[in-house]
């Protein structure tokens, strides 16, 4: 009874398509079966909402009266330094950017009250944003300073475009050591004082397509509000990694490039975050249709949270040290029940990434879809998948000799 | 019948340096115990505690501390959540010394127990989009 992209937009267009969240799918199939619910049903919906780090904006700001060239001088946009490698007038702002005066971590924990991500929640939300740049200047390209205000309904594009969004899975963080330590995986008390997750487990995209079997470059998705797409497969691209018997990855595994007009986007789904001791970063909202094309990729999509399992790692010693070290794996059903064990303590457990936000992600794009104003795009190109044999490789450092 | 009630006291700078604790709790046997005290000379001085004894004294304790131009305010308007800014990841969860966060099972939500707040402070800095606040 294999579907196709095609039959389903059909459906979409005539608002008839069934849609569903990769939340409601589990207790359908449970109550239909597989084989029912796979002809009833034509779109899942997955959903995350989390921290991100590889995540950036690129503007074009227009030419000024005279013309300067902001390509190999540099850019401030609110005090934060903005990447100027790129032609006259186009730059781009990193989430982990900081201003140049930011004290660091030489007051230890540093706060990172803002950065890069919170420029790009600004820019979002439509808020004045102080561009200060300085220029060589050149014949054609005369000027040298420039000071003004831009505001993104002004600037001809801006596009947010993110080298590694939406990890498949991730790691369970811990400290084994006697002091409190300040990490991306947020403040993790010494220890095993606490543990820190990060990913919206069932609702997860990657872990609902676990095989990249629907999800490809090209594929259209919810991002940050409003519509973008799969670029290119993310860095750290890791397809290879462990699996569970059904192809569940139990470490990292699978990312995705994404890009968008930051112009349709809201702040609501991009928020500038700070993490105590570690930086700034931007915290993403993505949500991926998965077209039900065949009993065996719904099945792939009623993965639940026990059957997702996570590395718990030191990030004292093991993580920082580049060390293999997993102190063992734990399920997101355990971890969210609010406590795991490990190494026979009890281990309060928080998340970094919000479940409440990817449900309602889900929820919207569900809606967008059932409306008949989102269609599904068939992917243009594959995602590396296991047959590649990519693998996320460590640095091969070669020292340099005089 | 007793009392006991979580409280925020603001010292102005000319009391900063007189015994005013000392003499509450000595005149009106009330029992007391400091959650946080920012007292430096010269300066406002804010502290935190919890009040305790009979309702008679704790009320003459409090017209004895206003009288001598002691601010008070309740404890659970000092830490508040800019519910815009909260996106419920759940990053406080762990931070919070008294659990004052719970996560709601059904929506999982993260909400704030105002009442189990001691205001000490952890959250404010842990928490990514910074949507805790103190307002002393």
């Amino acid at each position: 009874m294999a579907k196709t992209i095609k039959e389903i937009n059909e459906k979409i267009k005539e608002g008839k398509a069934v849609v569903v969240t990769a939340e409601e799918i589990i207790d359908l199939v449970k109550e239909k079966g597989v084989k029912k619910a796979a002809q009833e049903v034509d779109v899942v919906t997955t959903g995350t909402f989390g921290p991100m780090c590889s995540s950036a904006a690129y503007i074009n700001i227009g030419h000024s009266k005279p013309r300067i060239k902001l390509g190999g001088g540099r850019a401030y946009l609110n005090d934060v330094p903005a990447y100027t490698g790129l032609a006259a007038v186009d730059i781009l702002i990193g989430a982990n950017a900081l201003p140049d005066d930011d004290p660091r971590n030489r007051i230890y924990p540093g706060e990172f009250n803002y950065g890069g991500g919170h420029v790009i929640e600004g820019l979002v939300a439509g808020k004045d944003i102080r561009l200060v740049a300085t220029a060589y200047g050149t014949d054609c390209y005369p000027r040298k300073k420039l000071e003004t205000w831009i505001n993104i309904k002004g600037l001809n594009e801006a596009v947010l475009f993110n080298p590694r969004n939406a990890y498949q899975n991730y790691n369970v963080a811990v400290n084994l050591s006697d002091k409190t330590i300040y990490t991306y995986m947020g403040v993790l008390k010494p220890e095993l004082g606490n543990a820190n997750y990060c990913s919206a487990g069932q609702l997860s995209p990657l872990l609902n397509d676990p095989y990249y079997k629907t999800i490809g470059i090209g594929t259209k998705i919810f991002l940050g509000g409003g519509i973008g797409f799969v670029a290119w497969q993310g860095t750290q691209h890791d397809p290879t990694v462990l699996r569970s018997e059904k192809g569940v990855p139990r470490r990292g595994g699978g990312t995705l490039a994404v890009i968008g007009d930051l112009k349709q986007m809201a702040p609501r789904w991009l928020v500038g975050a700070s993490m105590l001791g570690y930086g700034c970063t931007l915290t993403v909202g993505i949500g991926v249709p998965i077209p039900i094309l065949s009993e065996e990729i719904l099945k792939y999509a009623t993965v639940t949270d026990d059957e997702i399992l996570a590395a718990v790692i030191d990030y004292a010693n093991a993580y920082p040290n580049m060390k293999p070290d997993i102190i063992t794996e734990v399920s997101y059903a355990q971890l969210k029940s609010g406590r795991i064990v490990v190494r026979g303590n009890e281990v309060p457990t928080a998340s970094l990434s919000s479940y409440p936000r990817a449900v309602e992600i889900a929820k919207i794009l569900k809606e967008w879809i059932a409306s008949g104003k989102f269609q599904l795009t068939e992917p243009v190109a594959p995602l590396p998948g296991v047959e590649s044999g990519v693998t996320f490789k460590p640095l091969k450092e070669r020292p340099i000799e005089d | 019948m007793t009392v006991a009630k979580r409280i925020v006291l603001h010292f102005p700078r000319r009391l900063v340096d007189r015994p005013i604790i000392c003499r509450l709790i000595k005149d009106y046997n009330l029992e007391f115990n400091i959650l946080k005290a920012v007292v430096t000379p010269q300066e406002e001085g804010v502290m935190v505690m919890e009040l305790s004894g009979e309702q008679d004294n704790y009320d003459k304790g409090i017209e004895f501390l206003t009288g001598n131009g002691v601010r008070i305010q309740a404890l659970g308007q000092d830490v508040i959540r800019n519910e815009e800014r909260c996106t419920h990841c759940g990053a406080c969860l762990t931070i919070c010394p008294t659990l004052a966060f719970e996560v709601d099972p059904t929506t999982r939500k993260v909400n704030f127990n105002e009442e189990r707040c001691v205001a000490c402070g952890l959250c404010i800095k842990a928490c990514p989009p910074r949507a805790m606040e103190v307002h002393f």
